[in-house]
């Protein structure tokens, strides 16, 4: 047997979906309420009661997956998996099981070696579970636990990727990426440490002359994960410790694992080969549901434009491709930016600023681009007078960061700390020719071909003009005076 | 139908149910009777009927996303055996579910 291994990773991704009320029932789907505030007979699981579908959420659903280049099918239906656990009061969740909303999608990540689509087998309708607190430090150690059911009910979609990636690093990518286009389509708040956004990995390590089905190999599922980076960290640990466990000749066991932070690794919670057994079977209280390709058709309109097509348009802008990625990565600031471009046509230059002075001095205040501290408006006007050649690069430097400190304009710090580059070409020849005429030795040097002399007497042109001579101008009629001495 | 003991005690450990050996081999017997009579379906011939996953021709009946008054915490927990700080209280959990 090989000591090779190819890494073979899918990811199940549970989102939740930003509506008014949960999936089933019309109590209010909103984080962070008192426990049990928000409950019925429905989601309470109690007997004698019926779900009704919530429109809004398939259209959320539809959205998503027609922007993963999913194919949304018009005949689907929900199912009851049925597990006992406390924080599920019916002991079924009502998902989908063989005839899913969508199927056949992908996202693009981009690996050193070029860029290659990771499928998406199939993505589903589900609703959440309540949430447990426990009453200690780790599941494994707690007393007991205090159960929450206002999360019971909440819709979430599952999207299931094929098992395509082969690195910590293609998983973070691929989440990365779906994140970005899910952060677009604005249906969910996305937040892994709130849990509307979760991530379960599955692992398994594939000899390279093995021949038989992904499916065979033994696979390892690391679930509920809070952040991307301990997905990457806990599928890194998780590889290591299958791959020690190959070489020494011992067996991979299909589990489930929890992944504990402060140690980094991974920890086994329940052996998977006994226990599924969900008994799926067709949702009696909901009927099928069928979407006309009208109603598709409206979804499909729904869509805002997506991450890809913005990619494109900064391209054709000229934005480099590595800027184009922030901005692409943060809608607030691509609204920002596409504001003050539409004020100052130049597209490298508002970039720059942007990308580089702006966001430091908005990221040492702790600031984003919900938020700006200075309107778009205002850079803009910051921006025209280095256009205009009032300001020098440096200049404006000084004068954005007091626009940020105080909120002035900027023409009247420009004003208050009298700051407007000299470029009246007169005014600038005359201290010219007067430092020319004081530093006879210099002149000399640089007659005799010493191009280090004219640095010398450009410092001393600026320091006359406090910084406010135009430099590229102080060069020219510095030789241009110069010239006339030879 | 022939169930199997083994069968039946998978079923029972699913649902949660206790089962002496005395019961088990009286419910093999029973659960295959159940089996035996829904196995009767099978005389008629579906070759034309369309497969169908619920009982009354209606499809895709959905609501409005309008917010309707939940339950007051209090009654929510009402019936729960042991309730601590409006939540219900329940025992060490040893076995990890599913979601």
């Amino acid at each position: 047997m090989t000591n090779q291994y190819e890494v073979v990773i899918g990811l199940e991704v549970h989102v939740e979906l930003k509506t008014q009320t949960k999936l089933f029932c019309g109590c209010a789907n909103a984080f962070g309420q008192d426990p049990n505030s928000q409950t019925c007979p429905v989601c309470l699981g109690l007997p004698g009661v019926l779900p009704v579908l919530n429109g809004e959420a398939v259209a959320l659903a539809a959205r998503a997956a027609l922007a993963l280049h999913c194919t949304v099918n018009s005949y689907s239906k929900f199912d009851r998996k049925q597990y006992f656990y406390p924080d599920l009061p019916k002991a079924y969740q009502i998902s989908q099981y063989d005839q899913p909303l969508a199927e056949n999608g992908h996202v693009t990540i981009q690996p050193s070696d070029g860029k290659r689509d990771i499928g998406i087998e199939r993505i589903h309708m589900e609703e959440d579970a309540g949430k447990l607190n426990h009453l200690g430090q780790r599941l494994e150690d707690a007393e007991g636990s205090l159960v929450d059911l206002n999360r019971a009910g909440v819709p979430l979609i599952e999207i299931v990727s094929r098992p395509e990636m082969h690195s910590p690093e293609e998983a973070r990518q691929y989440l990365v990426e779906l994140r970005t286009i899910l952060s677009y389509l604005d249906i969910s708040d996305l937040r892994m440490e709130e849990g509307s956004m979760r991530c379960d990995a599955n692992i398994s390590l594939r000899p390279l002359d093995y021949t038989g089905s992904l499916a065979d190999l033994p696979r390892v599922e690391i679930k509920n994960v809070n952040s991307f980076r301990n997905v990457q960290r806990s599928i890194e640990f998780e590889i290591s410790r299958q791959r020690q466990l190959l070489q020494t000749g011992q067996r991979i066991v299909k589990e489930t694992r929890g992944f504990d932070d402060a140690s980094g690794s991974t920890y086994s919670q329940r052996s998977k080969e006994e226990a599924n057994d969900y008994r799926y079977f067709p949702e009696p209280d909901l009927p099928p549901l069928v979407l006309s390709e009208t109603w598709l058709q409206n979804q499909r309109e729904a869509l805002p434009q997506l991450p890809d097509e913005l990619r494109q348009h900064l391209a054709q802008r000229g934005v480099a491709e590595r800027d184009v990625e922030v901005l692409v990565q943060d809608l607030n600031l691509y609204h920002y930016w596409s504001q003050v471009v539409e004020l100052v046509p130049d597209v490298r230059l508002v970039t720059n600023w942007l990308l580089s002075d702006y966001s430091r001095l908005m990221n040492a205040k702790g600031l984003n681009f919900a938020t700006p501290q200075v309107s778009a408006d205002g850079l803009a006007s910051l921006l025209t007078l280095i256009t205009s050649g009032t300001l020098s690069g440096k200049m404006a430097k000084e004068v954005l960061e007091a626009m940020f400190e105080t909120g002035e304009t900027a023409e009247a710090v420009v004003k208050r700390l009298g700051l407007s580059q000299i470029t009246d070409r007169n005014a600038i020849k005359e201290i010219v020719s007067a430092v020319v005429a004081a530093n006879p030795a210099v002149v000399q040097d640089f007659l005799s071909g010493k191009e280090k002399a004219l640095t010398f007497l450009v410092g001393q042109v600026m320091k006359q003009t406090k910084g406010q001579a135009k430099p590229d101008l102080v060069n020219a009629l510095l030789r241009e005076v110069l010239a006339a001495y030879a | 139908m022939n169930l199997t003991e083994k069968e039946v005690r998978h079923v029972a450990r699913l649902a949660r149910l206790a089962i002496s050996s005395t019961e088990l081999s009286e419910a093999t017997q029973a659960l295959g009777r159940v089996l035996d009579y829904i196995d009767l379906l099978n005389e008629l011939n579906t070759d034309a009927v369309p497969p169908t996953t619920h009982v009354e021709a209606i499809e895709t009946v959905w609501r409005q996303d309008r917010v309707v008054p939940s339950l007051s915490p209090e009654a929510a927990t009402a019936n729960g055996p042991q309730v601590s700080s409006q939540m219900f209280v329940v025992p060490k959990i040893l076995d990890r579910g599913e979601e």
